[in-house]
């Protein structure tokens, strides 16, 4: 260690506007937890085995059973499997977050003369990318499974996009989550259970007519229901209707009510008092 | 910085937490270039103090300015000339040393070749660099504490706040973590300093604060506040069998005050002056009476002494009990 320690201002910050930092600092950010994919594979390992599970078990196990889709279950199955996939793998951002928190490192970047929405940003960013790649590798067991779609160039960047889009609005979700429970184990928990009923009474696995009136109501409005059908639209390059815009209205609904809030208790929050 | 040259100024700081009363009133001031000492037990209020100064907490009521800044109002300057480490090691794990020091340059909005430079300084001057490229979870205790010191440096804040910077760490680690931070201070920066350590606040600080119940209940440098409790004396126990009553007429004549005798323990507390000439004066009386002793020592106060007179507690007792309980403890442990 050298003998002296220099405190000079040498350094010298850059000058720039509020949103150019707030997107600078974000992908600094980004960055780190991208970084982390490498670092913590079994993360990444186990939220792709959990959806090929999924796959396996509905296109062998009750897919035979399932009547009424109109095409081929496997076809009918995977704008259901991609849809879960990139929900569930939002849950992500809210540990991450649960575990900054527990960690004493959002101290740190509170501390710094950072952008306040770059924490989330960043890693909702880091999560939208994570949630393409364990796509990418769902549509490869897809297609091993049988799965053939057939949609046109814009119904495949249709079909991204709705995916970047549900990605993008539920992480939202999730940082709220875990910054509201502020530990690992509850934002699993608290992350998971609303996913559930929403993913599986909805036209993820099975069409909703046969769902009794009162079921059919809610899973007809709800977003997974209608995201789900402009996917299968737009990959099996069918009339989309109105589900897609209502997919995209749900969804900057959520980012309207969920980032400011995420934002605000991000500036509140205090993992320890 | 105002001409006043105080670096850090709270002033009547309340904060609450539910029905628990972190804070009130607590004012402090630190002299630029100087450390504050914030000394106090678990649960004293240290670390909200801490988080209020950099920004992390607002206070109910009462004002703080750092670097002649208000903290509240003009949060956003205030944490570009703050450094931040604590007891948490508050760095990413997955990522190496190098890794973390660069982004936090970057967050501190260092050009990216500078955020670089300053990484590897930094990495060298912390006696890091050859752990940089690895990931920080496999770093030793010490190795985070250094890593997390050095990111708080990274852009040579004028002002530092350090939260129990050595809870944890083994006593190399400790003297390690000691030395750097004695020789930022010589640099020219401004630390406060949070501990439960009355060694270490007494070997760091310039000036002490004894925190307890979220007030500060005396002030001023080590000695100081040793002088509050008293000076120097003399303590001596006498051998089993010994004549404990031919002791204390051998030595209460260089006394400055009554003398405190434990019989059971065979125990004198004598308070004196100019201790260490008179000590073999003292030595041959107690020769000459014939009295044999088992222990015979000169000592001054410490900062436990002032802490146990302050606050009826020791120092170092754990958060969430009762002084009674502690005070029940101690006996046991005496008798």
């Amino acid at each position: 260690m050298s003998a002296h320690l220099e405190t000079g201002a040498e350094q010298r910050p850059l000058r720039r506007g509020r949103l150019q930092w707030a997107l600078a600092d974000a992908w600094v950010l980004a960055r780190r937890n991208l970084l982390h994919i490498p670092r913590v594979p079994e993360l990444l390992v186990f939220s792709t085995i959990q959806p090929i599970m999924f796959v396996l078990l509905f296109r062998y196990v009750f897919g035979g059973a399932i009547r009424g889709t109109g095409t081929s279950y496997v076809n009918f199955l995977m704008a259901g499997i991609f849809v879960q996939t990139v929900a569930f793998g939002s849950v992500i951002t809210g540990i991450g977050l649960a575990e900054d928190l527990q960690r004493g490192i959002v101290d740190r970047f509170r501390s710094l003369p950072m952008s306040h929405s770059a924490v989330l940003t960043g890693r909702t960013i880091a999560d939208l990318v994570r949630n393409m790649f364990t796509v990418a590798v769902m549509l490869a067991v897809g297609l091993l499974v049988g799965f053939r779609p057939h949609g046109s160039v814009l119904g495949w960047i249709g079909a991204v996009g709705i995916l970047l889009l549900i990605s993008f609005s539920f992480s939202w979700i999730a940082a709220v989550v875990g910054l509201s429970v502020r530990s690992v184990e509850a934002a699993q928990s608290a992350g998971f259970i609303w996913l559930f009923p929403l993913t599986f009474a909805s036209s993820a696995f099975v069409p909703t007519s046969t769902m009794p009136g009162w079921l059919q109501a809610f899973a007809d409005h709800q977003p997974i229901t209608l995201a789900v059908n402009a996917e299968r639209a737009l990959l099996l390059g069918l009339p989309v209707g109105s589900n897609g815009w209502q997919a995209v209205a749900w969804c900057a609904g959520i980012l309207a009510v969920f980032v400011p809030l995420a934002v605000s208790l991000y500036r509140r929050v205090a993992a320890r008092s | 910085m105002p001409p006043t040259g105080i670096a850090i100024q709270a002033e009547a700081l309340h904060k609450h937490f539910g029905k628990t009363q972190a804070l009130c009133g607590l004012s402090i001031s630190v002299a630029e270039g100087t450390i504050l000492g914030l000394l106090g037990p678990n649960g004293a209020g240290k670390t909200t103090a801490v988080r209020i100064l950099t920004t992390l907490l607002r206070p109910d009521s009462g004002q703080a300015r750092v670097a002649g800044l208000d903290v509240v109002r003009d949060a956003d300057r205030v944490r570009s000339l703050i450094g931040l480490a604590g007891q948490y090691a508050a760095v990413d794990e997955y990522l190496t040393g190098r890794e973390n020091l660069e982004m936090f340059g970057r967050l501190y909005h260092l050009p990216a070749g500078e955020a670089r430079r300053r990484a590897d300084r930094l990495l060298e001057q912390f006696d890091l660099t050859e752990a940089a490229a690895r990931p920080v979870k496999t770093y030793s205790g010490g190795m985070r504490r250094r890593l997390d010191l050095a990111a708080s440096l990274v852009i040579s804040p004028p002002v530092l706040f350090l939260d129990e910077p050595t809870t944890g760490l083994d006593p190399r680690g400790r003297l390690a973590m000691w030395d750097i931070i004695a020789r930022l201070v010589a640099s020219g920066t401004t630390v406060l300093l949070t501990t439960q350590y009355l060694d270490e606040a007494d070997r760091l600080a310039d000036q002490i604060a004894v925190v307890d119940h979220g007030k500060v209940i005396a002030s001023g440098t080590a000695d100081e506040l040793k002088a509050q409790v008293g000076g120097e004396r003399l303590e001596l126990t006498v051998a089993r069998g010994g004549d404990l009553d031919a002791a204390l007429q051998a030595v209460s004549r260089y006394g400055t005050g009554e003398p405190k005798v434990d019989r059971a323990l065979r125990h004198i507390v004598l308070p004196v002056t100019s201790g260490a000439q008179r000590l073999p004066d003292m030595v041959r009386d107690l020769d000459a009476a014939g009295v044999r002793l088992d222990d015979l020592a000169l000592r001054h106060p410490t900062l436990d002494d002032v802490f146990l007179a302050l606050t009826g507690h020791a120092a170092e007792a754990e958060d969430g009990e009762q002084p009674a309980s502690r005070r029940g403890r101690r006996q046991r442990e005496v008798a």
